[in-house]
């Protein structure tokens, strides 16, 4: 363990919007889907956050239904219940313009700093969900670029931390 | 941010039961204590005691008075051996501290064990900065220090030993007349500081019997006021100053002495030796139905920590399995039972407790800890409440849960 770390983090409250506590209480859009589409994942057990998504996505390639679930604290449930809501109706490329962690953390009223990762994480897990969708197809457009976004990669980063932590 | 605090307080309407388990981060005083203090404020004892009129010798005495029952209370020889402190945090930095000052230019090792408090681990590994060397003994699955490793570590070089008597998260009892023994026979010049705040009330603790040199413990675990503790210097041994200012009437904690709080951890003192094993009997019976109670009704909970007599009498600490911890801690919350979790989210940190890491739990069963501590206010109902809702806040939970974060 780094203490260095330890010592320059001190324990701030969390001060949840209550768009963030009523999320919590009762989010939509939760529970396993039968037959999806896709399934995206992002997070894991060691990181103390891990959010799935399973997506019904139809031949006009619209999020005709999506639901979630989510191992982790209040901001992770908050943060992927409104995303489920935020896409569904949405076909898959403007899912993908239009979605960031940032509009996620302004649609549950502001999160406090140390856990805006909760967002970039259900970001993250739904373009992974995106970019897989086209390689089942076999058939990736031009709009979704090579290289990782900023969530893919942050999402990436903080499982393979907490994986590197706890094996230590 | 304080808007937002005042929805989540309100979002708490409606409650009509409130349990406080949460007594390892602060603690309600009982009101008898509070009106002990009062009068040190404004009526009797409100001068400084180094002072030469009424209000100032006032101050002085009840200052001898409490430190001489405090120093009974922990088995110690004279009143004089009693540092007041405003809380353990600053007791544990002035004995690591200014022992290793006192030192500095001899010998240069500390050795401790990797589930100490923060206010030991942090202020040992700030030394490091200061040319010393931190040697970190291992624990077993339970929490207990290995003596062996404590006899190979210990050595000519090292001027300090710091191990708690009783681990603050998982409640384990350490062999410390032992661990003093082992160290004394390899080295009798070698300091042993113990962090007793958890001990202290809880078990037997006598630091003569012990033969520890310093001891630190703490008002608010015995349900004291907050802002004060105490630090036991064996009588004779000399370690330094870690602040400097005005010397009152004590040489090693400068500053204007806090008499109404010195009053108010006296009283709490009191309050808990009173009676004191029937006390320890109801403590314990209220944390094994609890235990006992919550394993009943929920499936998939480890114990973190020993389960038998070598386990603090009040302190309960699990792992539920797919169960986030700052999701249950806000869940039951909203049920009001307060307790806190030792998982990433909770501490703000990538890293889960540091106590769970050492003792082996995966980062998984980290994540999903609770920590509860009886104390002597409690009562059946309080237990009967919180197996109540306990089963209901952890399927709400595990539903959100579903499959995912199965490991």
């Amino acid at each position: 363990m780094d203490l260095q770390e330890l010592i320059n983090i001190s324990r701030i409250p969390l001060p949840y919007s209550q768009k963030v506590i009523d999320l919590f209480r009762n989010p939509k859009n939760q529970g396993k889907m039968k037959n999806p589409t896709v399934i995206a994942v992002a997070g894991n057990p060691a990181c103390g956050d891990m959010i799935t998504f399973y997506m019904k996505i139809n031949d006009q390639e619209v999020i005709e239904k999506i639901t979630f679930e989510s191992y982790g604290c209040a901001a992770n449930i908050a943060t992927a219940s409104i995303v489920t809501e935020m896409v569904n109706g949405l076909n898959l490329k403007d899912t993908w313009k239009e979605l960031s962690w940032k509009k996620v953390v302004e649609e549950v009223g502001g999160l406090p700093n140390v856990k805006s990762h909760c967002g970039i994480l259900a970001v993250g897990a739904v373009k992974r969900g995106i970019r897989k969708y086209y390689q089942q197809k076999g058939l990736v457009p031009n709009w979704i670029p090579r290289g990782l976004t900023s969530e893919e990669k942050q999402a990436l980063e903080e499982e393979e931390l907490a994986e590197k932590l706890s094996k230590k | 941010m304080v808007e937002n605090v005042k929805e989540l307080i309100k979002a708490h309407e409606g409650i009509e039961y409130e349990v406080y388990l949460d007594n390892e981060n602060s603690t309600k005083v009982p009101y008898e204590i509070i009106e002990e203090m009062l009068p040190y404020y404004n009526k009797q004892g409100y001068g400084n005691p180094t002072l030469t009129h009424k209000p100032g010798w006032e101050a002085f005495e009840i200052i001898m008075q409490s430190a001489q029952k405090i120093a009974k209370f922990m088995g110690a020889g004279i009143p004089e051996e009693i540092t007041f402190t405003p809380g353990v945090t600053e007791a544990n930095n002035l004995a690591i501290m200014g022992l290793a000052l006192s030192k500095r230019n001899t010998r240069k090792r500390i050795v401790i064990s990797e589930i100490e408090p923060l206010s030991v681990l942090h202020v040992s590994k700030m030394l490091e900065k200061f040319g010393f060397f931190v040697s970190k003994i291992q624990v077993d699955d339970e929490g207990f220090i290995n003596l062996e490793k404590l006899k190979e570590t210990v050595n000519r070089d090292v001027c300090l030993v710091s191990l708690a008597t009783v681990n603050n998260e998982i409640g384990t009892i350490q062999p410390i007349k032992e661990a003093v023994e082992i160290v004394k026979d390899i080295n009798a010049d070698t300091i042993f500081h113990t962090d007793a705040s958890d001990a202290f009330g809880r078990i037997e603790l006598n630091v003569q019997n012990l033969n520890v040199d310093l001891a630190s413990i703490s008002s608010y675990k015995i349900l004291g006021p907050r802002g004060i503790g105490a630090l036991y210097t064996k009588e004779g041994l000399e370690i330094e100053r870690i602040l400097e200012g005005q010397i009152g009437t004590q040489k090693l904690w400068p500053g204007i002495e806090n008499t109404p709080l010195i009053v108010g951890f006296t009283k709490a003192s009191e309050l808990t030796f009173q009676n004191f094993e029937n006390k320890i009997k109801n403590i314990t019976g209220l944390r094994d139905k609890l235990k006992e109670g919550i394993f009943e009704r929920v499936s998939d909970v480890k114990l973190n920590g020993p389960g038998n007599e070598k386990r603090s009498p009040d302190n309960l600490n699990i792992s539920i399995l797919r169960c986030e911890g700052e999701a249950l801690t806000i869940e039951l919350s909203l049920r009001g039972v307060y307790v806190s979790s030792g998982s990433a989210c909770s501490r703000r940190l990538l890293q889960p407790s540091h106590v769970l890491v050492a003792i082996g739990r995966k980062f998984s069963e980290a994540h999903g800890s609770i920590l509860m501590k009886i104390t002597r206010t409690h009562k059946k109902e309080d237990v009967d409440y919180v197996l109540e809702q306990v089963p209901k806040a952890v399927n709400r939970i595990r539903g959100i849960v579903g499959s995912t974060g199965v490991d």
